[in-house]
């Protein structure tokens, strides 16, 4: 049906947003790349090629490894709140419940909260150690109240982070269960079968897929979380909460060091695309259908 | 039809979802409380619920003794500006790969994904740098540009995944009836197409709007958006929650009602349409 015109038609329709991309990735991208090879200081005017010695002085920094590690325990953690928790969440959302829209608003609405609002609204309004809720709470049954940034600084942000996350994980699950075919559930019960064998035949199978979505998704966002930390910790203490895109961060921004910022922009993007080509695979099998 | 369910179990799960939901709301519900008492009553070690005295001087001071207008209207400006502009990108590429495949199109849109994967910090550095020398730094340009590319792909997709589900045979009817591209555009795909572009605007807003990361390091006073106004009170001295309170309610409140109202199709943006 296409014609010759339609096609011409298209290709021009489509290229501006393909040249668009292209310059958006390529060019930023090879420009990390060749300043990652060079010792270049934004204080310094000489800059001079430095092969591999950034991405030697980035790899032996130990805070580059206890950033890795910061990285990999938040996104972990965090992955495992919100799926183990979204799943339980999204399958007593789907009951039937007194004003469920209700509960369902208020279960999503931490993941419209922008990331600096509800890092300062929990480091003040919740997690001080004085004037705090969670304090009054400790004390209220009797306990010492914790010092959360000082005390469990990682935690805090976790805390943080998660409770933006999980909602995102209840929606998407939810979603995802209100599709699952009702006519088959019936049929188990007909069946015989209970509720355990329903839930671990029918419904978690018919969870994997959207989970699995869940859980890349939010890697992604996840490797490369910084406004919660940049508005509670500024990394501290110490460098007990610098995760990798921070790291990055004040290596470029805050001591202009723009050559070992740029390998570390590298390694991200090099760890970022290990989640990527798992996401791509399971979002390019819709496109079949 | 699915069976009745004993209403004593509809008691206890209602009780236990309600229970889940407002404690996941209450940091929202405390943030808005907080911003109606004195900053002296705010900062108590013995929190008040809902017996104090009630005030609104933390928004009167937060609207005239800050730039609070300025920071909305920047936030405005460049949730609109790079919504709008990525849509004028984003509509056509989705259409033309919607209504006339090729080969290529599967790849170009797994390409088109693959650049959402970059991470901003990967290519921090040479934007700012490339941003300072065009003298793009702290502009609402400059933002304009970032996130209407960074949110391109998203919007294609989006599109895209709408436009599939319009029914061709309506267009070969038009054809046949003799209308031509214009009129097939205005009376046909237009109309059919407004929800799902509706919906890629929505969503587009509400990730612009929130967008921290390069609103942070490429702004510092003149295009700096709410979320940035936010950051500053990081590190103020003195007593600050109630209007810190305030300002955060102002800064979230439109962006919490447009996402209620939008919920399916956030799903399905965000989820590339793999989750529908």
């Amino acid at each position: 049906m296409a014609t010759q015109q339609t096609q011409k038609l298209a290709r021009i329709l489509i290229a501006p947003s393909i040249i668009l991309l292209l310059l958006w990735m390529i060019v930023p991208l090879a420009m990390t790349a060749w300043f990652s090879a060079l010792n270049y200081n934004l204080l310094n005017s000489v800059t001079s090629f430095a092969g591999l010695g950034n991405y030697r002085y980035f790899l032996s920094n130990p805070a580059f490894l206890s950033s890795l590690l910061n990285t990999l325990v938040l996104v972990g953690s965090v992955l495992a709140i919100s799926a183990f928790f979204g799943v339980l969440i999204a399958l007593l959302l789907d009951q039937v419940i007194v004003g469920r829209r209700v509960v369902r608003l208020m279960l999503i609405a931490p993941f419209f909260v922008m990331p600096t609002v509800s890092a300062l609204i929990w480091k003040n309004l919740l997690m001080n150690p004085v004037s705090g809720l969670l304090a009054w709470l400790w004390r209220l049954f009797g306990l010492t109240p914790v010092d959360w940034f000082t005390q469990v600084p990682m935690l805090s942000i976790i805390l943080i982070v998660a409770w933006q996350w999980l909602p995102f994980a209840v929606l998407i699950l939810l979603t995802a269960l209100q599709s699952l075919d009702q006519e088959q559930q019936e049929a188990a019960l007909m069946d015989g079968a209970g509720a355990f064998d329903r839930f671990f035949h029918l419904t978690l199978p018919h969870l994997a897929r959207p989970l699995s979505i869940v859980i890349l998704i939010e890697t992604i966002f996840l490797l490369t979380v910084f406004a919660e930390i940049y508005v509670t910790t500024g990394g501290g203490p110490g460098v007990e909460t610098t995760n990798l895109a921070y790291l990055i961060y004040s290596q470029a921004l805050l001591q202009y060091d723009v050559g070992a910022a740029s390998a570390g922009g590298l390694i991200a993007v090099v760890l970022a695309n290990i989640a990527a080509i798992f996401l791509m695979r399971i979002v390019g099998k819709n496109l079949e259908t | 039809m699915a069976r009745r369910t004993p209403v004593p179990r509809i008691v206890l799960t209602s009780v236990v979802a309600w229970t889940v939901g407002l404690v996941i709301f209450f940091p929202i519900l405390w943030m808005l409380l907080t911003s109606f008492k004195t900053e002296l009553a705010a900062f108590s070690a013995s929190p008040s619920f809902l017996f104090f005295h009630w005030t609104t001087e933390n928004y009167v001071a937060v609207w005239t003794r800050s730039n609070y207008l300025e920071y909305a209207w920047n936030s405005v400006v460049i949730s609109l500006g790079s919504t709008l502009v990525a849509l004028a990108i984003a509509v056509p590429a989705a259409w033309s790969m919607a209504f006339s495949p090729t080969r290529r199109t599967r790849g170009i849109l797994m390409w088109m994904l693959s650049t959402k994967m970059l991470p901003p910090v990967g290519v921090l550095v040479p934007i700012y740098l490339l941003y300072r020398d065009a003298g793009l730094l702290d502009t609402q340009l400059g933002l304009v540009i970032v996130l209407c590319l960074s949110n391109l792909p998203i919007m294609v997709w989006l599109l895209f995944n709408y436009f599939k589900d319009i029914p061709r045979d309506i267009l070969e009817a038009a054809r046949m009836d003799g209308a031509t591209i214009g009129k097939e555009i205005v009376y046909i795909l237009a109309p059919m197409a407004v929800p799902g572009i509706a919906s890629a605007l929505l969503l587009n807003v509400i990730l612009a709007w929130n967008e921290a990361f390069w609103s942070l390091n490429l702004t510092s006073s003149h295009a700096a958006p709410l979320t940035a106004f936010i950051a500053s009170y990081a590190s103020p001295e003195g007593l600050f929650w109630a209007k810190l309170s305030a300002a955060s309610t102002m800064a979230i409140a439109p962006i919490l009602v447009l996402g209620w109202f939008c919920q399916k199709q956030l799903v399905r943006g965000l989820t590339f349409g793999a989750v529908k």
